[in-house]
């Protein structure tokens, strides 16, 4: 194994700039979109008092969530201390903050009053999960940024074993945090689940691998570097193995629901489409589990596919779009879902009482949930330039630590 | 800190009025009143006690009049509406039976609101009440989220024209607020439950649990009644009876 | 109402600071030589009711903010309701008696705060003219006696 060289991307090519253009103009126009909301009150969004976290909320816990989980690839080399995945842990650190910074920007912009982000900063209240992952947030950021730097900086390089354990305790905290934010929920049946916190991990693992992996392709396919399969083809294996495990936690968080009488109306509005669900039946079933899981799983592991950048990298992209959906089922899905405030009884009232509440998503809205992506890639896009997060090379001879020359491709299908 | 001469007055009449009037619920309403300078105290536990049995199921005077004394306005608009009150029908999907309620905030001694809210702008006063600080509150809406009651609202357009005793605005979360003001100032009652007196249906009774000589209280102890998702034990203070 | 905005608050906001830096230099100068003049010039504003204002005129000048802020936090979260430094009873009598306002170019609160650039969003929520007659104290038999008297 050679040694690995990092060099920052030269970035002054048309492209590069137009990249950053259209990136910027996501951006401009989820700002525009949040002066507008603020302006005009949240009436011009599709949110009401029945759905009242809506598509800008699908967006900021997809990316929370993605955040704490492109933090992997980094603990894997240090924590655990897989050889092969060292080179690729500067772009894991750097994708968790970015795309924690664009999921918190977009949570932020969405608020009632965002122009009180400095009451949330200064009032705490420590019962609130919400709170704690305010803090955990923010600590997030630090230690990462920390983690970054013992990766970066040669003289810190003895620390950063330490620095990876830390970051990855924390990660996990994190995200268990974020899922508990519904988990805590009780009065909604969707929610009253303990498994959400485990499945938001898992999750975590999935989502923010997808986007490491398309990102790591695409930034090496464009600034023509090279790129081994022995990298690519062992992290499209443990993103099979992540896509799989939140299937079977969404299996077993249907079963185990389904066996609770109580739970039995909303997860036949969920599974089946009842009493109005169709769109988040919809959404599970074509978004989640065929688009976002099966065929991702059939793209990464049939010989035919999973030889080809081209269809790994549809499956990643893939798997993104299902969590999206995924998101979409929880959050939006949970809520239309009228509580039960009577059991047994029918009831109506002025306020959607007993009744699945509509929510069609205003574009505003979608906007300001595509600018937090494009928020995370932009900053990505941007650090990638101005410091050296990737390895001048990931070719097989640099990156596999069981590299021999002709052997190349089948060492590593063997060692993942 | 020295009590001003109007408060020390205002303390005095209410003593004097307590003894000097006739016995009788007044008195004890009037015993039981605050001046303005003293903070409330766990002492009292104000709540309501709604018996739907008396609920009429077209009328919806309680509705109207919290409204008004709120100053919540219809935009003409039920999902994004703020509702601090509405009247809920219930069946009976076996029987037929059907009666009617109003739902409110059911100010819960352990408010899931208040666990949730991240700034502790969603809080229980020390004498029961929930309330919302909308000084604090940032807009996120986990409150109404994690509220098993529907109660809350979030305003969704420009506010004008508030009351002065309810200042409502953009961008934040609100819910019932038991008429704080008129609580505090001594009032002993509701706009709803004046409301529904008025109409002559006495179905929603406004009092302090925690006084055993109130009438709520006297009631709560002799007739049955019931408090909406007892499975989460919140131990509500507003009270149902009648179903 | 006043019309906020983010951007504007942002602004305001780093504005107040300065103000505040300013503020707590010509505090001193005020505490030293006991005059009530401040060093920054303010615009001439006119109440109608009471002959007095609820605490000296130039401590009101310095620190009304601390005064409602901190009432503010105790009627919320303790249900105290004096009336001294009351938001409503500063409006009650600070409004405008032609347009009913505290607001506007000559509002009474407005035009200072324009003019030190100050920009506060209580007026979103809380209405900016009196509350009626028979609820405002100041004016009535109660309030001449009571409320002219309230300063410590
Ligand atoms: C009893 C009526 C009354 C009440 C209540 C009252 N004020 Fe005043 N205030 C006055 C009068 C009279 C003046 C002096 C004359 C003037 O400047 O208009 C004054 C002066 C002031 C000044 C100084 C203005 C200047 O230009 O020097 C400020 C600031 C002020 N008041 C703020 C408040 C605030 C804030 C409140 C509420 C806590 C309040 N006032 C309540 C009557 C009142
Ligand atoms: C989002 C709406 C909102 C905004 C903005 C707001 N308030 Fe309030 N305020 C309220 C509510 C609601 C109450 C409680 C009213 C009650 O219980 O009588 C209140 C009560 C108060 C009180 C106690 C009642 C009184 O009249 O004395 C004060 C003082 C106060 N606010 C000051 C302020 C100040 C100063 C600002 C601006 C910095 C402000 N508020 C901005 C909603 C708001
Ligand atoms: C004499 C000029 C003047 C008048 C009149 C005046 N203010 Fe102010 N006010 C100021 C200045 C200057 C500041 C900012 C100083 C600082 O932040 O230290 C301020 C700040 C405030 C703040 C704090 C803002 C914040 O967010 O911290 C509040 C609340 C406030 N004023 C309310 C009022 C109200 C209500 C009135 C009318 C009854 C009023 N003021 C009248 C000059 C004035």
């Amino acid at each position: 194994m050679k040694k690995v060289h990092y060099t920052m991307i030269e970035g002054t090519s048309l492209g590069f700039w137009s990249l950053l253009a259209i990136l910027g103009a996501f951006i401009a126009a989820g700002l525009a979109s949040s002066y507008y909301m603020e302006h005009h009150g949240h009436i011009v969004t599709g949110m009401t008092n029945q759905i009242v976290w809506g598509t800008p909320h699908v967006f900021a816990v997809f990316l929370i969530v993605a955040a704490s989980g492109a933090l992997n690839v980094a603990s894997i080399a240090s924590v655990f201390g897989r050889k092969l995945y060292k080179p690729l842990g500067r772009l894991s650190a750097l994708l968790a903050l970015t795309l924690l910074t664009g999921g918190l920007a977009i949570l932020v912009l969405d608020l009632g009053r965002p122009d009180r982000l400095i009451v949330a900063m200064t009032y705490y209240n420590f019962k609130s999960i919400f709170a704690w992952n305010m803090i955990l947030y923010n600590g997030f950021f630090v230690i990462v940024g920390a983690y970054l730097w013992t990766m970066m900086e040669h003289r810190m390089n003895r620390f950063t074993k330490a620095a990876g354990m830390a970051a990855f305790i924390w990660r996990l905290t994190l995200t268990t945090g974020t899922g508990s934010i519904f988990g805590f929920l009780v009065a909604r049946q969707a929610y009253d689940a303990a498994i959400m916190a485990p499945m938001f991990i898992i999750m975590s693992f999935s989502f923010g691998l997808a986007i490491y992996l398309l990102v790591l392709m695409f930034a090496y396919r464009w600034t023509e570097r090279p790129l081994g399969d022995a990298v690519v083809y062992r992290l499209k294996n443990l993103l099979g193995v992540f896509v799989a495990s939140v299937l079977y936690f969404t299996l077993a968080y249907h079963l185990t629901n389904l066996y609770v009488t109580e739970h039995h109306g909303v997860e036949g509005f969920i599974l089946l489409g009842n009493n109005g669900g169709e769109i988040y039946s919809k959404f599970f079933w074509i978004g989640q589990i065929i688009a976002g899981s099966l065929i991702p799983l059939a793209l990464f592991y049939m010989p035919v596919f999973g030889k080809s950048r081209f269809f790994i990298g549809v499956g990643a992209l893939l798997v993104v779009i299902g969590g999206l959906c995924q998101m979409f089922v929880i959050i939006v899905g949970g809520q239309a879902y009228p509580m039960s405030l009577f059991p047994g009884m029918e009831v109506s009232s002025s306020f959607g009482d007993g009744k699945v509440a509509d929510y069609s998503a205003s574009l505003p809205e979608v906007m300001l949930g595509l600018s937090g992506i494009a928020i995370a890639l932009a900053a990505t896009a941007f650090a990638i330039k101005v410091l050296p997060f990737l390895a001048t090379s990931l070719a097989d001879e640099v990156a596999d630590p069981h590299y021999q020359a002709n052997d190349a491709a089948t060492g590593a299908e063997a060692s993942a | 800190m020295s009590l001003n001469r109007r408060e020390f007055l205002g303390a005095g009449a209410a003593a004097v009025a307590g003894t000097a009037i006739a016995p009788g619920i007044r008195l004890i309403e009037l015993a039981s009143a605050r001046s303005p300078e003293d903070a409330v105290s766990m002492q009292q536990r104000w709540g309501l006690l709604i018996d739907s049995s008396k609920c009429a199921e077209n009328c919806s005077a309680c509705v109207s009049a919290c409204h008004e004394e709120n100053g919540v306005t219809d935009e003409g608009s039920p999902t994004t509406d703020a509702q601090w009150i509405r009247k809920v029908t219930v069946k009976n999907p076996t029987s037929g039976y059907s009666h009617s309620l109003p739902l409110m905030c059911q100010h819960c001694e352990s408010p899931p609101c208040a666990d949730v809210c991240p700034t502790g702008a969603s809080f229980r006063r020390a004498d029961g009440i929930v309330l919302v600080d909308k000084h604090i509150c940032i807009g996120c809406r986990y409150c109404m989220m994690a509220c098993p009651y529907k109660a809350r609202s979030f305003i969704h357009e420009t506010i004008t024209d508030q009351k002065a005793d309810a200042p409502r605005g953009k961008g934040t979360v609100e819910s019932c607020t038991l008429c704080v003001h008129k609580v505090d100032r001594g009032d002993g009652t509701t706009a709803c439950a004046e409301a529904c007196n008025k109409e002559g249906h006495s179905a929603i009774l406004f009092g302090d649990l925690n006084d055993a000589n109130s009438e709520i209280a006297r009631r709560l102890k002799t007739e049955a009644s019931q408090q909406l998702r007892a499975d989460l034990n919140l131990n509500t203070g507003v009270r149902y009876q009648g179903f | 109402m006043t019309h906020t905005n983010l951007f504007l608050r942002i602004r305001s906001w780093l504005v107040m600071l300065i103000a505040t830096v300013m503020l707590q230099a010509t505090a001193g100068i005020v505490y030293g030589d006991g005059h009530g003049n401040s060093r920054v010039p303010m615009p001439s504003t006119e109440t109608a009711k009471g002959e007095k204002c609820v605490e000296p005129e130039d401590v009101m000048k310095r620190k009304h903010m601390e005064f409602i802020l901190h009432q503010r936090d105790k009627t919320m979260h303790e249900g105290i309701r004096t009336k001294q430094y009351s938001l409503k009873n500063c409006v009650n009598c600070h409004a405008d008696p032609q347009t009913q306002s505290v607001l506007g170019k000559d509002g009474f609160c407005e035009s200072c705060h324009a003019y030190a650039a100050v920009s506060i969003d209580c007026f979103s929520c809380h209405t900016d003219s009196p509350e009626e007659q028979d609820a405002a104290v100041s004016g009535t038999v109660f309030g001449s006696i009571f409320d002219s008297n309230i300063t410590k």
